[in-house]
């Protein structure tokens, strides 16, 4: 498989999100709008290639008995340094994501990709699949967020297309979480096959 | 009366799989069937209470005294981890018995995030530890109670037919969606 596979992958073939149906809790949780969705997507993307770059430059020297736990420390230092980051540079973004900062070390994306193919592959290959993996992370996140948004309150990124008032609420709140994307699982199916 | 609140608000009024979004991966992978839902429940249960009480006991008397709060991912995560593997042991010699129950459970709960999620809302709720082992046992009994409904539903679900393309999770999803909303009606209770 050649670097541009391996990046495009996470994209449609193997989504996260759509396909795998991993990492579900920061996908239902802060989604209620697009921005959101893309700010919980790049943190987990900035984790994400860095963990995959760590684990597989150091894999050698991990003893396979501590190495889910050795996993465990890298990921949730790195995401101490976004919660930091965040915290400083952007922190209306880190007050509206909240506790779902912190629980990017139990995301199952991160700790997945670190068993599945960091400790297998070199870093340039691990770098390329992190970034593919992280990116269409982004992408099913922001589509989440901004068909709720849209449907919620009639807006798009905070610009309004239509009256607040035409809003069906229940899509910005935790019902209409589910079942967007159960619609939006189905939809990808379809396009899948097709 | 204040434990009384915290009860009914986090096992009805803010469920932690239904408005909080904690604990969706097994909430939508071990609900295939009702006995798996209800063995779920009791590991979820046992780690939670004791990884709360210490993650509690490691913020109160390390992490504050020495000024440490940023490792409070790093500290809780460890412990948890190192905790779940303790109890696996411990559980072995002592249970037998309740060690073949929930066993194979055990495992998938250190990347649960509702066990993280519920010990950094203690800490973050500056609740004291009485409360804060109120607050986890009412959340891991609302955690249960979720999970067992949505386990007979998907029982249900498996009998009817449903249209070809939403087969499997997305209708399951949308099941979910409705018993979310179905929990919004014990909003304002509290």
């Amino acid at each position: 498989m050649n670097q541009l596979q391996n990046f495009s992958k996470g994209f449609f073939k193997e989504n996260p999100v759509f396909v795998l149906l991993l990492g579900m809790c920061p996908t239902l949780g802060v989604t209620s709008s697009a921005i959101n969705g893309l700010g919980m997507g790049l943190a987990t993307t900035f984790v994400l290639v860095m963990s995959n770059v760590v684990i597989s430059a150091v894999k050698n020297f991990i003893p396979a008995k501590v190495k889910i736990p050795s996993f465990i420390v890298i990921i949730a230092s790195l995401v101490t340094v976004v919660e930091l980051v965040m915290q400083a540079y952007l922190p209306a973004l880190y007050k509206s994501l909240g506790i779902f900062i912190p629980l990017i070390v139990v995301n199952c994306i991160v700790l997945g990709r670190a068993e599945a193919f960091a400790s297998k592959n070199t870093v340039l290959t691990s770098t390329m699949d992190g970034l593919g993996m992280g990116l269409g992370f982004s992408m099913a996140l922001t589509m989440l967020g901004s068909a709720r948004e849209f449907l919620g309150s009639g807006r798009l990124f905070g610009i309004t297309i239509f009256p607040e008032d035409y809003g069906m609420l229940l899509f910005v709140l935790a019902p209409g979480a589910f079942i967007v994307l159960g619609y939006l699982i189905a939809l990808i199916r379809r396009l899948r096959k097709a | 009366m204040d434990y009384f609140i915290i009860i009914i608000s986090a096992i009805f009024v803010n469920n932690i799989v239904l408005s909080q979004f904690l604990g969706i991966c097994p909430f939508l992978g071990v609900s295939k069937k009702i006995s798996t839902a209800v063995g779920m429940t009791g590991a979820v249960t046992f780690v939670m209470v004791i990884a709360t009480i210490v993650t509690y006991l490691i913020q109160m008397y390390i992490l504050v005294p020495f000024d440490l709060m940023y490792l409070q991912t790093i500290f809780f995560i460890l412990v948890i981890a190192a905790l779940v593997q303790l109890v696996e042991i411990i559980l072995k010699k002592v249970s037998p018995a309740l060690y073949q129950a929930l066993g194979v459970f055990l495992p998938l709960i250190t990347t649960n995030c509702a066990i993280l999620g519920v010990a950094i809302l203690t800490v973050q709720k500056e609740f004291n530890l009485l409360e804060g082992v109120v607050f986890a046992i009412s959340n891991a009994i609302g955690f249960g109670l979720a999970l067992v409904i949505f386990a007979g539903l998907r029982e249900h679900l498996d009998l009817i037919n449903v249209p070809k393309g939403l087969k499997g999770t997305p209708i399951a999803l949308i099941v979910a969606g409705i018993l979310a909303m179905a929990f919004m009606g014990f909003s304002g209770l509290v």
